[in-house]
Order: C-alpha cells, then structure tokens, then sequence
C-alpha cells in the first residue's frame, strides 16, 4: 500500500469518524438526561436530508440559505418528537418509553417512503463543499477536510454552553439527579427542549456534510448511522459529550482501517461497530470517559 | 344464564367446546373444505407469528428485558431449515453460482430435527449475545440485540457457500398440513405459559417489577436473564422454521429488522404481560395487516380519486397505530391479565348488577 492512499485512508477516517461524533452527541445528550435511547435520531438525520434536497433542488435555494431553513426544520422536528413522543409518557414504565421512541423512528421512516418514496434522491451537489483539494499528493474533497474541524468547534460549543450558560448548569443538575432538580425549581421541560435542540442542529449539520460525502438520500439512511452513533456514545462513556466525540472517531477510524487493511471483509463492514458494542460492554461498561454509576434503593 | 355459566364444571365444558370449534374449522380448512388458499396462509401465518411473539412477550413483557432481535433469531431459525431440509438432488441448483459447503452438501435432515435444531442454534446465538449484555441495564440489550439482527443478516448475505447470499435459498418442501403450523403454535404457547407458571416464572415476574428487590429475594438476576432470553430465542427460532417452510424461500431480505416491529405492536396491542393478548392480538394483527393491504391500492371513490392511498400508506397507519397505542393505551387488551370466562362474563355484566345496586341493592 501506498503511503498517499493511506494518507487519504486516514482522512476519510477522521471525516466520518467525525460524523459519527456529531450525531453521537445527540444520542449522548438526551441519554444523560431522560436515561432514553432516542431511536428516532438517525431519523432526524435522515429527514434533514431530505430538507436538504428539497431546499435546494426544489425551492432553488442558495447553500447558507438552505444550511438555515434545515437547520431551523430538523430542530422544529425534534421538539416536536420530543413534546408528542416522549413527554406525555415522562412518568411512565420505561419500556413504554422506549417502544414510543422506536415506534416515532417507525414512524418517520415510513413518513419518508409515503411521501417521497423509497427511491434514492440525489444530494445537492454543494461545490463549494465537494471540491477536491489537493494536499501533499492526496486528493481530498473539501468536505472531508472541514468535517473534523466542524464537529470540534461544535463540540466546544457544546461544551461551552453545558458547562459555562445557566441552562447548561440546569442540564448537569437534571442529568445528575431528575427529581432532586425538579425540586429546585428548575424547569425540565425547558431543559430537555434545549437538549433536543442541540441534537437535532448537530444531526442537520451532520446531514449536510454526510450528504456531501454520501451524495444518497432514502428512508432508511439513518438507521445505520444511528445505530453506530449510540454505539459511538457508549464506547465514549454514554452520557459524556467528550467520550462521545471520542467513540465517534474510534469507530470511524476502525471502520475504514479494516476495509483498507482487509478488503475481502468489506462486506462486514456494518459488522463492526457491534463487535466493539460487545467488547467494550465486556470489558469497560461504562465506556472510555464514563464514570461509574451506582444504583440508588 | 350467566350464573349457570359461571360455575366451574360449565367452565370446562365451554373450554372443551370452545377447543372442539376450533379443531373442527382448522380440520374444515385443513380438508379444503371452506376457504381457499389466501385464507390458509394467513392463518398459518399468523400461527407463526404467535409463536415468535409469545417468544418475546416472554422476553420483554414477563422479564422486562426490552430485546429487539426477534427478526435476527427467526432469520437463524429459518435459515437452518432451509439449509438442512431441501433435498440432496436440489442442492446444486440452488447453489450454482458458489457451490455449497462441501460437509453441509452432504447432510439432509427431516424437517422437526432441523427445526429444533434451529430453534437451538438461535438459543445459542442469544446466550453468546446474553452472556456480555444482560449483567448491565437492559438499555444495551435493545441496541445489541437490533444490531445483532442487523449482523446476522449482513453475516447470511456475505457467508455465500453456507446460505447462498442475497439469492437465498429456495426449494425448501412444503408442509403437506395446516396442523404442522398450528399444532407447534399450541405446543410452544403450551410450554411458554408452563414456563411462566413456573417458579421461573415468577422469578422472571420478579425481576420484571423490581430488580433490587429481586436479588435481595435470592434470585440469581443473571441466570434467570439468561434463561429468559435463550427460552425467547429458541422459540423464535423454531417460529423463523415454520416461516421459512411456509414461504418455500429464504433469503436475507426477508428478516430485516422492522419485522421485529410487528412483533412489538402485537405485544403492545395484546397487552405486556398476557399470553392469551398476545395469541389474539397476533391474529388480529396479521390477518389485519394483509386486510389492509387495499390502502396501498389508488382507491376510486364515486369517480374521485382519493389521494391518500398509495404505497407505503399502510406502513404510516401500522407506525400510527403503534405510537397512539403506546402513548393512550398502554396497557393493549388484556394489560398484564389473561383471558378467561371469568373476565368475558364480567365484561358483559358490568352495567347489570350496579342498575340492580340502583334500584334495591339485589347484587351479590
């Protein structure tokens, strides 16, 4: 092997390990506070790109035009889920919970089919985001190069506004201890509104640039990466913003090192995210970053 | 005539009668003597569909493990049956483009030891996916167990000189009666609801309630976990070799893993919890399913063209319904009850006996 397409293997590790970061913290977020998978995050992913390719294609919206419309869309959609779906069951078994959060991701996929049916769309092809640069004799797309970029200035943010702004104090108190917060008067749902708007503007983003990388948009794109996004968040240290970016670039780094070192398991590519799911929950079950969590009689 | 009814020999009587209907109508359509083909399908179908969703109302209604990998454990099921089952001479035809494992190439079983067989294999499956997931909250275990049907079936499609890859394996030799599908329906939910009725069971009811109080009661959370998953696997399992006998074919297609989702809304629909929920709401939700198939259909109404109706509609109104059962009821039919007469009597009392209390205090 050549050392430029290792080179350029390692760069398309890091790009989509970044992705899987970004959508991760969605996943990491709304865990730590409702202790909820949200199945229907890769659903969001899913239809942000489909905002993306009507913005463009069919309202002939500018890029940064659209980047706004979806960003603003992807987060209307994930209040919405979070105040239909989740919040009139926040008292109930926690199984209930989690059969609305897969029947909402149900939902929206077959949303998805009726309306815009099963075919592949193609993603708008943003120039400014697929031209190829040429780096040391490795020929990148732009959007390979700024994705890992992106996603660590979003994770300051993220960072930023959780450990520095009131509501992000108000998010570490409910993640620590729901009732006890309740009772200090902090405002849940307020708190758990501000969660699923983080998550779903980091799924539209994420969506943008993935759609740049995978020009190929169908109902079921988000199952994948959203399976391997909570699995990125759980190799981080469920819960732990960092932990989460951290998985994200180990799987995306482990996923495109064995398709370049053993190409004949190409196939098993999707495989391998669940194979460190298991031995992570083996051998450190509360993750790379996570801290141990006792349950409290 | 309800007080008649409602004593305990009558009871028996009514059960005797009610098994006795039943054996007659499945002889009838067995015998081809009501009914036509569509018809026996479904209802096949819907046998099978008990059994895998008994399986996992065991798992997930009587354990509280929420599992999701229902369609991965039917795909090994299924798999093994047709592997083992279809005769020596097809074998090549099946596999022409990459010949078949050479020892599997020689190796015919008869199709009850390929179906326990199956239903094993699944078993084993789900003890090697237990074994690391169930010592910590059971939130893993529904992303492991989607992941592993998702696995499985990337593992059928690539691993072409066992299960042939994306083309399947078809040929596979029907069953000649209805009584193969509905008599290993009655027998696992027979086992199943033993099980439950168990000392096991109770554990797992325990379990299920209150995990703390459970292991401080002396049960060994763990192994009952365990037991649980693999006992729901099995069955699972056995269920994916009816399915693939049924169909004639296998292929990776067929498990991905929203079928899993039927599963979940015939559980939630006949109530977490309830084994005779689960066996009507498994009829219910099949035959349903294939009813409304004509939402799918353009529908013409007094020359208007209705526009809602095209592909993929059913699938919304299936999600829908998931969602508005999940969210106003969550409790399905039967909630964690069974059916009984006992439960039917009351059901058409109820506005009786309170008039009677109205009017003079008469009742009981």
């Amino acid at each position: 092997m050549t050392i430029e397409l290792f080179m350029q293997q390692l760069a398309n590790g890091i790009s989509i390990g970044s992705l899987y970061a970004l959508l991760g913290i969605g996943y990491t977020m709304v865990y730590g506070i409702l202790r909820l998978i949200n199945f229907a995050h890769g659903d969001i992913f899913m239809m942000a790109s489909y905002f993306m390719v009507f913005s463009v294609i069919n309202f002939n919206l500018p890029w940064y035009a659209a980047t706004v419309v979806v960003i603003i869309a992807s987060v209307a959609l994930g209040v919405l889920l979070e105040k239909t779906a989740y919040r009139p069951l926040r008292n109930a078994p926690r199984m209930s919970i989690m059969i609305s959060a897969i029947g909402a991701s149900f939902l929206l996929e077959n949303l998805a089919t009726y309306l815009f049916t099963g075919v592949p769309k193609g993603f708008p092809d943003i120039k400014i985001l697929t031209r190829a640069v040429n780096l040391w004799g490795v020929s990148l797309s732009v959007a390979t190069i700024i994705t890992p970029f992106t996603t660590l200035i979003l994770l300051y943010v993220v960072l930023f506004i959780t450990n520095k702004t009131k509501i992000g104090m108000a998010m570490r108190a409910v993640s620590k201890d729901f009732e006890t917060a309740k009772l200090m008067g902090i405002n849940i749902n307020k708190v758990i509104s501000t969660t699923f708007i983080i998550g779903s503007s980091l799924a539209a983003i994420g969506a943008m640039l993935w759609g740049s990388k995978y020009p190929s948009v169908y109902p079921l794109m988000g199952v994948m990466p959203g399976l391997k996004c909570f699995i990125a968040a759980v190799l981080g240290g469920i819960g732990n913003t960092t932990g989460a970016v951290l998985g994200g670039f180990i799987l995306g780094m482990a996923e495109i090192m064995l398709v370049t070192f053993l190409p004949s398991l190409t196939g098993y590519r999707d495989a391998i995210a669940f194979i460190i799911l298991i031995v992570i929950l083996l051998v450190k079950p509360t993750g790379l970053l996570g801290e141990k969590v006792t349950d409290k009689v | 005539m309800i007080d008649k009814l409602n004593n305990k020999k009558n009871k028996i009587y009514l059960n005797i009668l009610l098994a006795v209907i039943f054996a007659i109508i499945i002889i009838l359509l067995d015998t081809e003597r009501i009914g036509d083909n569509y018809i026996r399908r479904i209802l096949n179908l819907s046998a099978i569909y008990t059994i895998v969703s008994v399986s996992m109302n065991l798992v997930n209604g009587f354990t509280g493990l929420f599992s999701l990998g229902q369609a991965g454990f039917m795909a090994v099921g299924a798999y093994t049956v047709a592997i083992f089952t279809v005769p020596l001479a097809e074998r090549a035809k099946i596999f022409y483009i990459i010949p078949q494992n050479p020892v599997l190439a020689q190796i015919e079983l008869p199709f009850v030891i390929a179906l326990i067989l199956g239903g094993l294999l699944a078993a084993l499956v789900a003890i090697l996916i237990g074994l690391p997931v169930l010592r910590l909250k059971s939130d893993y275990l529904a992303i492991a167990t989607l992941g592993f049907s998702e696995i499985i079936r990337i593992v059928f499609t690539n691993a072409k000189s066992i299960t042939n890859g994306a083309l399947g394996i078809n040929r596979i030799p029907p069953m000649p009666t209805m009584w193969v599908f509905f008599g290993v329906a009655i027998l696992s939910v027979l086992l199943i609801w033993l099980l439950i009725n168990s000392s096991y069971g109770r554990a797992f009811k325990a379990i299920r309630e209150d995990e703390v109080a459970a292991e401080a009661m002396g049960i060994n959370l763990f192994k009952h976990k365990v037991m649980s998953f693999a006992v729901g696997a099995f069955f699972a399992g056995i269920g994916g070799g009816l399915y693939a006998s049924l169909l004639a074919s296998v292929d990776p297609k067929q498990f991905y893993f929203t079928v899993t989702y039927n599963f979940l809304l015939i559980i939630v629909l006949g109530g977490m919890g309830s084994i005779s929920g689960t066996v009507i709401a498994a009829f219910v939700v099949t035959s349903g399913l294939e009813v409304l198939r004509f939402f799918d259909e353009p529908l013409t109404l007094l020359g208007v063209n209705i526009p809602l109706f095209r592909p993929g509609f059913r699938m919304v109104i299936f999600s829908l319904l998931l969602m508005i059962l999940v969210l106003f009821f969550r409790n399905g039919l039967l909630g964690q009850k069974e059916m009984s007469w006992k439960l039917i009597f009351d059901c058409f009392n109820k506005k009786k006996p309170r008039k009677k209390t109205d009017k003079g205090g008469t009742a009981q």
